[in-house]
């Protein structure tokens, strides 16, 4: 499982960013390219769904999701990893 | 601190010690009480204290206890806090369903599920029908109101400074990001001095909005790492914790965004306020100088003209 790709598809599907994923590198922060902290809930919801997972309380923080990379290494810490691409180094 | 009288274990019997010296009126439902006259002479003088810091520097503009029920809907309140809602249920039946519904009451039913829904509800903060009415374009320096309004909120309790519906008044402000956080930190200082000009034993700390469920825990988590909340808080009752009496919050874009609301350089407008909770301020003051109004400290009496 490429778990960037789920993160992207799950972001553009709640991430309500209104410009494209594609312009969104994996270490850009997300909140300056418009998540609101209503948005990142439904961002987390959607991911513990789709992941099977739930994320405990010490990372229920704004830093938790602050980017594609951020929101990779919180999930490999609740054993979700896969065929990840590399972090991007822009 | 003069003696608030014999003391009691818990908010019940605190409540039921104003409701004994007549202060409060019970209604038999837990947070609906009707008050007496020293006691709307007091909520009265609050509130004339809390208009007078904002005289002439702001918009007045009221609205009814009950909103579009869209307004709950496009302020996220529905999302966060679908415990304290309160919609408003009506009946628009024939006689049959009339007959039916009687039928439910004298048997002692529920008749309000012979009720259907309606475009509105109960509003939940005085600020909240105000947003969809600010046209959107904001001037340079943006805009701030004066709203004072009945709201109401589903969390029965017998802590009398935990109403079903009480009164909030309101300083708001639309602009621009800077400004959002200027309006929250003056207004979280000058409440704080108000109060204590009481003769109020106050403290501001920060806070957080009771956010629903587990996306709520998040919420609240993100709302005290961006240190948007504050409170004033006071005593209000014997052997309880201190309450808010008065609260100030930074929203961020949330509601402008939304609404499309834009600064005059054309950005999404941020937005804040602070909410003085009356009746909160006043069962503080009860608590704090006693029932008598007469034998309260001159200071309080002279700020309050009571």
């Amino acid at each position: 499982m490429d778990v960037t790709a789920v993160i992207r598809e799950v972001l553009t599907e709640e991430g309500r960013l209104g410009l494209p994923l594609a312009d969104i590198g994996d270490l850009d922060d997300l909140y300056k390219r418009g998540l609101t902290s209503h948005a990142s809930v439904g961002l987390m919801l959607a991911l513990e769904d789709r992941f099977g997972i739930e994320f405990p309380d010490a990372l229920l923080a704004k830093a938790t999701f602050e980017s594609i990379g951020a929101i990779r290494d919180a999930l490999s810490t609740l054993g979700v990893v896969g065929d990840t691409a590399p972090t991007s180094v822009e | 601190m003069s003696d608030p009288g014999p003391v009691l274990s818990s908010g019940a019997r605190y409540r039921d010690e104003l409701v004994a010296r007549g202060l409060l009126l019970a209604t038999g439902v837990d947070g609906l009480y009707g008050f007496s006259n020293d006691l709307v002479r007091l909520i009265a003088a609050v509130e004339t204290y809390v208009s007078a810091a904002g005289a002439g520097k702001y918009e007045v503009l009221r609205f009814p206890p009950v909103v579009p029920r869209v307004v709950l809907e496009r302020s996220g309140y529905v999302r966060s806090f679908p415990d304290l809602v309160g919609a408003v249920r009506t009946f628009t039946g024939g006689d049959e369903a009339h007959h039916a519904l009687l039928r439910t009451l004298d048997a002692g039913g529920d008749w309000t599920a012979g009720l259907g829904g309606s475009d509105v509800a109960l509003c939940a903060a005085a600020c909240q029908p105000l947003y969809p009415t600010i046209t959107p374009d904001l001037p340079v320096g943006g805009r701030r109101f004066d709203v004072c309004g009945y709201v109401f909120r589903h969390e029965p309790s017998s802590d009398v400074a935990r109403m079903l519906s009480f009164r909030q008044y309101e300083y708001v402000y639309a602009g621009d990001e800077l400004g959002a956080l200027a309006h929250r930190d003056h207004w979280t200082e000058v409440a704080a001095e108000m109060l204590s000009d009481l003769g109020l034993d106050v403290a501001a700390t920060l806070a957080s909005d009771p956010f629903f469920g587990r996306a709520g825990r998040a919420l609240t988590a993100t709302q005290r790492e961006g240190a948007l909340k504050y409170e004033v808080v006071a005593a209000t009752a014997p052997d309880a914790p201190t309450t808010a009496i008065t609260s100030a919050n930074c929203h961020l874009d949330h509601f402008c965004r939304e609404l499309g609301i834009r600064t005059a350089a054309g950005e999404t407008a941020h937005s804040s306020c602070v909410g003085f909770g009356l009746e909160r301020i006043a069962f503080a003051l009860l608590f704090a100088h006693g029932p008598n109004l007469a034998g309260w400290p001159d200071r309080a009496r002279a700020r309050l003209a009571v």
